[in-house]
């Protein structure tokens, strides 16, 4: 009751009543005793001489790292195409799988509000919950290295991200015009192709585009795991201590991930 | 035509919307139904084509019962109703062409609809009912291209298309400045003369209702209370339906009350002298 009558007769009025404002106040100093135990942990674990010595270290390790061996740039061509190839096949598979699960996850299309929309929800949870890095390393395990394995973790991981946001935009779509489409005796399916996909279909190609993106991005890891691409490429150089390479290699992904992300903002542009 | 019996809607949390609403419209009516905001208007027209599932009642159109129809029969009772909106509902993203096609959703399949393959005869009584409302040549556009009364004219061509028996019109005139109510309102009473059509049209404006309609229903808090021609729609049952208000006073300041319906149709006139 911020609103209260004072003895006087006077009408005051606060912002927060009495118990708000001391829940609040117990809210922040939890969050300053958080911040200090934080600070204890961090402590306890780092050596603070190497901490001292680390910018020496980074200045040391540029060092090796220049002049770049512009020659390894020949082995890197088909790793990069690789890398593209999985994160554009993993980002269509995705949305592929991805797409169903929003209808059935979204409140105003699900067919079984009981039943389907939870188990879609918890695909899209446990998609979203484990990284691609760690997708790969699942499936690399279970079905050996290689760009499949690769293209199936990115898949596996656009799932939840493209179910998410997709089901969202279809619980925020203008219910007047999905009316209208009913009112004129559709079936089903048609008010999904008439009354929802139209009004999704701009934040669907956003969504898309920008998941491409982040999965140009996480592919270029992916090699670590011996997902194939350059990442494979990475680790084996610095295996090796070959800096000059690395660099080369950092390069490479830079120009890539700039080109994508050029590409999808022209795209989203285009769409909306 | 329209067959409404015993009518009753209860909305979940109690709050009852209809109360045993009883009406009957023949065909080639234009019906208008007045009331103040929550009396029920949208609820009424949206049960006779059960958007809104009615609790109890029976509701007839064209002698097919609409109340207790399967998935598969409403839809095809639905084809014989067609709606227009308030705010138009127009789906924004289709174009003018698209969104008047959808009006056919319940007679094409699935795949004939997503492919946009609509029957030829389909296609030319669009082109014709676009003509006719005015629109000629905006085929291509898109629908959130188009003005307020633009797009009140596609959302008549799309419940047009559907060959309907009966229109259910909700607050047509709401979103629009005078002159394109009226406009709006004059190409009702036009298509409705032409086919014959049973029309329910929701309205606040009861000045614009009384120039266009032949009948007026005042709906308060679920039930009908008064029932009659426009002329009969005196300051009494104006407050009856709405409540206490100086009636005349709002309608026609300077004339003395002894008709007010009279006065009111000449302030209308009065506003569409100005309006031109």
């Amino acid at each position: 009751m911020p609103i209260q009558t004072l003895p006087t007769g006077q009408v005051a009025w606060q912002r927060r009543t009495m118990p708000a404002r001391l829940a609040r106040w117990f809210g922040w100093l939890l969050g300053v005793l958080l911040v200090v135990q934080s600070w204890q942990v961090m402590n306890a674990d780092t050596i603070w001489e190497f901490v001292y010595d680390a910018p020496a270290q980074a200045g040391d390790l540029l060092v090796r790292m220049w002049p770049p061996r512009w020659s390894v740039l020949d082995q890197l061509w088909r790793p990069l195409w690789d890398t593209l190839n999985m994160a554009t096949l993993g980002t269509a598979l995705g949305v592929v799988l991805g797409v169903p699960v929003a209808f059935l996850a979204a409140r105003t299309t699900t067919p079984s509000a009981t039943i389907l929309r939870p188990i879609a929800l918890l695909v899209i949870v446990a998609s979203r919950s484990i990284n691609s890095l760690i997708w790969a390393l699942l499936l690399v395990t279970v079905m050996g290295p290689g760009v499949l394995a690769g293209i199936i973790a990115i898949a596996l991981r656009s799932i939840g991200f493209i179910g998410k946001l997709l089901y969202e935009a279809l619980e925020e779509t203008d219910a007047n015009q999905v009316e209208a489409i009913t009112a004129t005796g559709a079936s089903a399916a048609q008010r999904i192709a008439f009354g929802f996909i139209p009004q999704i279909m701009p934040t669907f190609a956003g969504i898309s585009v920008y998941r491409w993106d982040i999965n140009i991005r996480e592919s270029t890891v992916l090699g670590l795991v011996g997902a194939g691409g350059i990442g494979l490429q990475l680790n084996a150089s610095v295996s090796r201590l070959a800096w000059p390479e690395v660099t080369v290699m950092f390069a490479a992904i830079l120009c890539t991930v700039a080109v994508s992300e050029w590409v999808s903002a022209r795209v989203r542009a285009a769409i909306i | 035509m329209l067959r409404i019996r015993g009518l009753s809607k209860t909305y979940r949390g109690g709050d009852r919307a209809l109360d045993g609403v009883d009406l009957d419209v023949p065909r080639g009516q234009l019906m208008a139904l007045i009331g103040p905001s929550g009396a029920g208007k949208s609820t009424l027209i949206r049960c006779v084509n059960r958007l809104v599932e009615p609790s109890a009642g029976e509701i007839v159109v064209d002698g097919a019962p609409v109340t207790g129809l399967s998935s598969g029969g409403l839809r095809a009772a639905r084809r014989r109703m067609g709606m227009i909106f308030q705010e138009y509902a127009l789906v924004e993203r289709l174009t003018v062409m698209e969104n008047v096609l959808s009006g056919r959703l319940g007679y094409v399949g699935f795949w004939a609809s997503w492919l946009r393959r609509f029957p030829q005869a389909d296609v030319d009584e669009a082109f014709r009912l676009i003509e006719r409302a005015g629109l000629g040549g905006m085929q291509d556009k898109r629908a959130d291209e188009l003005s307020g009364g633009q797009r009140q004219r596609v959302g008549i061509c799309r419940a047009l298309i559907q060959d309907p028996a009966l229109l259910l019109v909700d607050e047509p005139t709401a979103s629009l400045d005078p002159k394109t109510s009226r406009q709006i309102m004059r190409l009702l009473v036009e298509l409705c003369e032409e086919r014959q059509l049973a029309a329910i049209v929701n309205i606040h404006d009861v000045v614009l209702a009384q120039m266009f309609v032949q009948r007026i229903v005042g709906l308060r808090a679920g039930r009908i209370v008064f029932d009659g021609p426009p002329d009969a729609l005196t300051t009494e049952t104006l407050t009856e339906i709405y409540g206490e208000e100086d009636w005349a006073a709002s309608s026609a300041p300077e004339d003395d009350d002894e008709d007010d319906a009279a006065a009111a149709r000449a302030a209308a006139l009065r506003l569409a002298e100005t309006a031109r």
